[in-house]
């Protein structure tokens, strides 16, 4: 073989060895970890073990506050445990749900990976879920017996804790503060039934320029979503008891799609374009042209800071029917084969950062110093004493107008938790929601009655 | 790429051999092309991690199911529960009504377009750019352009029906209407291509052909059907299989449009209940199995353009 061939064939297999390394590199991600001793998980972390671990959902640099506070977070974390390194990946929006489930497929997810409360089940199906319930203790987490039980309920299997909670948020009525001034109605007396929001959304709507006097999500998940908020609102139920069997399919369900219905076509005070998704409604409220929607107080936020509208423009009020509410949120679950001193630097981290009053996310004194806003109606993690140490905090910090939050805060509305295979139930019915938004001669029992059917085979086969 | 070049050697005419005369040239064949090989090799490696291997373990997961980490075998279960999916019939349905359409226009539009650009004397470089324009445009870019286009409340299509005193249209916002609406932004988005290729066929057809059919009084619209036709036979049925095939495969742009779903699932079609099955649903097993039944299909398909390829070749 002559000279140049060894050449050439030594560059391809150069080339070869370096896809495969790729393919390899791509292929997993082994968080590096020395263990240590730790299987007693009452003991406290060894100050002396290394430890490594990975998490996701770090602020992107498009939020460079958020993103400082973050890192500043971490180095203060590590003066306390020096012995901690934590690799964060930076991820806008935290969990997108196709990359979600394909991760988890993959066993790619970092070590403590984000989680909206409606996914635990299908991390527990992809077997990647860590059992974390004899590590957190009053001792790892003092706020403990302070956290809100239904929303350690939403991220419990069986009695175990899966993870950890980071956010969680209650679904009211949203508006449009200038709107409603300029409708002639009290921009401090939303509205609290569904009748008064159709008799609003008429108003609103006749100011006409586009404005719709009210909007609803109707894809990619959202409609059965709000369907749920909206069922939850006037007291119905998604699933039986024992969660084997849809349960909207009755007169409870049929008055959510009729008044939807109502809106749409005789009222016709949504607008003609439909198939919205989040957050279409929010960029049609900041532009001026929506009076109200169903949402969570967040919305808020991303109004203002990623759409540019202003705290003064919006209000909320309790979700219309006051018979429920839908509660939601979403943590931070622990993958499966973690070493037990990863566990508990974990759950450390998890403490320092979202669950201490005071610290991390409830830093309301540096979110004010650094001109973000403060006052929100969430996160409500806490009840008793780390309630209100939360709560005079956050008081003392309030940069935005608390009394547009007045109503949503003071009216007494029963969370309840999602249905079981939320997500896969909410995608059954966005095709109903869809249906009566864009069609004059939908038969609502007709869908109902699909949609029953289909949502039983999911719980049938789940 | 002289390393890819085949040697005159390998070329040499075969002769009854001897054993170790074989194992000599044999020998001598894989050093001559060691060199390709070895690139071969990364490619080779590549397609049988990314696709072949996928391939297979698709095959395998039709006839399992994954529950709390556990893998189990459950024989034909997936077929006959994606089978049972009320939404399994409609997407077909959907599919089906998108090829059509797709077929209708995003067939007979180029090859028009294509005729007509082939007459044209003049500015035909610009032209052509024109109208391969679409196709150089991010097809999240041209989505969105067509978002805005088929708004009912301010769109522009709209506008220009009410200009004209026409009637509206609800576009993307009636099941009616929906699946036209994405065939439409789609042609759009995608004819480009197949006017370049039916241009090059057609600029193959001899001049004398259309001289002989001029000399004998034949119009525009005869010699089109007598001569253009005829001559682009085999490309046309090359491009309606190929088009078939790439249709019912349809997915970024009734995403992208319509969120997947459309107005009561109009614009559901079998990869958008796939993608469903696998990411909103987290069954595996059913998006595998139906999408078995998807490949079966097409492979119908695929075996008439195989046999008229060789046809055609």
């Amino acid at each position: 073989m002559q000279r140049t061939d060894l050449r050439r064939l030594a560059a391809a297999a150069t080339v070869a060895v370096i896809g495969l390394s790729g393919a390899a590199a791509c292929s997993g991600d082994k968080s590096g970890s020395d263990g240590g001793s730790g299987a007693d998980g009452s003991a406290p972390l060894d100050r002396n073990a290394k430890v490594t671990i990975t998490i996701d959902c770090e602020p992107p640099t498009t939020k460079p506050v958020q993103r400082k506070e973050w890192t500043d977070d971490i180095a203060a974390f590590n003066k306390i445990y020096p012995n901690v390194t934590i690799k964060s990946r930076d991820a806008s929006p935290c969990e997108q749900p196709a990359a979600y489930a394909a991760q988890l497929k993959a066993g790619t997810e970092p070590d403590l990976f984000y989680s909206y409360f409606t996914d635990l089940g299908t991390a527990l199906d992809a077997g990647q879920v860590t059992d974390i319930t004899k590590y957190v203790t009053p001792e790892t987490v003092p706020a403990w017996h302070d956290i809100d039980p239904s929303v350690l309920h939403t991220f419990s299997d069986g009695g175990a804790l899966r993870g950890l909670p980071r956010n969680n948020y209650k679904m009211g009525l949203i508006y449009n503060r200038k709107l409603f001034q300029q409708a002639g109605l009290d921009p401090d007396k939303p509205p609290t039934t569904w009748d008064e929001v159709a008799a609003d959304a008429r108003k609103i709507s006749a100011l006409g320029n586009g404005i719709n006097g009210y909007g609803e999500y109707s894809a990619a998940n959202t409609g059965g979503w709000h369907f749920t908020a909206e069922l939850y609102g006037l007291g119905g139920t998604m699933v039986s008891a024992g969660g084997t069997r849809a349960a909207f399919n009755d007169a409870t369900g049929k008055q959510v799609l009729q008044n939807l219905y109502t809106m749409r076509w005789v009222d016709q005070t949504t607008g003609a374009t439909q198939g919205f998704k989040w957050p279409d409604l929010m960029t049609n409220m900041v532009t001026g042209k929506e009076g109200m929607y169903v949402g969570a107080p967040d919305d808020i936020t991303y109004m203002v800071e990623t759409l540019k509208g202003n705290y003064a423009d919006y209000g909320m009020g309790p979700m219309p029917g006051g018979k429920g509410t839908l509660l939601g949120g979403d943590g931070y679950l622990f993958k499966k084969g973690l070493t037990p001193d990863q566990i508990k630097a974990g759950i450390a981290w998890l403490n320092f950062e979202l669950l201490t009053p005071g610290k991390g996310q409830f830093d309301w004194a540096r979110k004010k110093a650094d001109g973000l806003p403060v006052g929100l109606p969430e996160p409500f993690l806490f009840t008793g004493a780390s309630a209100e140490q939360d709560s005079r905090n956050k008081a003392a910090s309030a940069t935005i107008p608390l009394a547009n939050y007045k109503e949503y805060v003071g009216t007494q509305v029963p969370g309840r938790v999602e249905p079981p295979h939320a997500q896969e139930i909410y995608k059954v019915l966005d095709t109903a929601v869809s249906a009566v938004l864009t069609d004059r001669n939908s038969n609502i029992d007709h869908l109902l009655k699909t949609a029953e059917s289909q949502v039983n085979q999911v719980l049938a086969n789940s | 790429m002289a390393a890819l070049t085949v040697s005159p050697r390998t070329a040499e005419p075969r002769t009854p051999s001897t054993g170790p005369r074989t194992r000599g040239r044999g020998g001598r064949r894989i050093r001559d092309n060691l060199t390709a090989h070895g690139f071969l090799l990364g490619a080779v490696v590549c397609f049988a991690l990314f696709s072949w291997y996928p391939m297979v373990r698709e095959f395998v997961m039709t006839f399992q199911r994954t529950r709390r980490g556990r893998t189990t075998w459950v024989g034909w279960h997936n077929f006959i529960q994606v089978s049972h999916d009320p939404a399994f019939w409609q997407a077909w349905r959907n599919t089906v009504e998108f090829t059509l359409l797709a077929l209708v226009f995003g067939f007979a539009l180029p090859f028009g377009v294509a005729i007509v650009l082939n007459e044209i004397r003049h500015a035909r470089a610009y032209l052509r750019i024109l109208v391969y324009l679409p196709v150089m445009l991010p097809p999240v870019a041209s989505v969105l352009l067509f978002k805005y286009f088929f708004n009912p409340d301010s769109g522009l299509f709209n506008a220009v029906l009410r200009v004209l005193h026409l009637p509206t249209s609800q576009w993307l916002n009636s099941a009616a209407t929906a699946m036209p609406s994405v065939v439409i932004a789609a042609t759009w988005m995608n004819m480009g291509s197949a006017v370049l290729i039916y241009l090059a066929s057609l600029q193959n057809i001899p001049g004398e052909l259309y001289e002989a059919a001029e000399l004998d009084g034949a119009r525009l619209l005869r010699r089109v059907w007598h001569v253009t036709i005829p001559q682009t036979r085999l490309i046309l049925s090359l491009m309606l299989l190929l088009q078939i095939v790439a249709t019912m495969q349809v997915f970024t742009e009734t995403f992208l449009l319509t969120g997947g779903d459309g107005p009561k699932g109009s614009t559901t079609t079998v990869v958008y209940l796939i993608y469903n099955y696998a990411f909103n649903f987290n069954n595996y097993g059913g998006a595998a199995a139906l999408s078995v039944v998807m490949l079966l299909v097409l492979t119908g398909f695929s075996a008439l353009y195989v046999r008229l390829s060789r046809e055609g070749g």
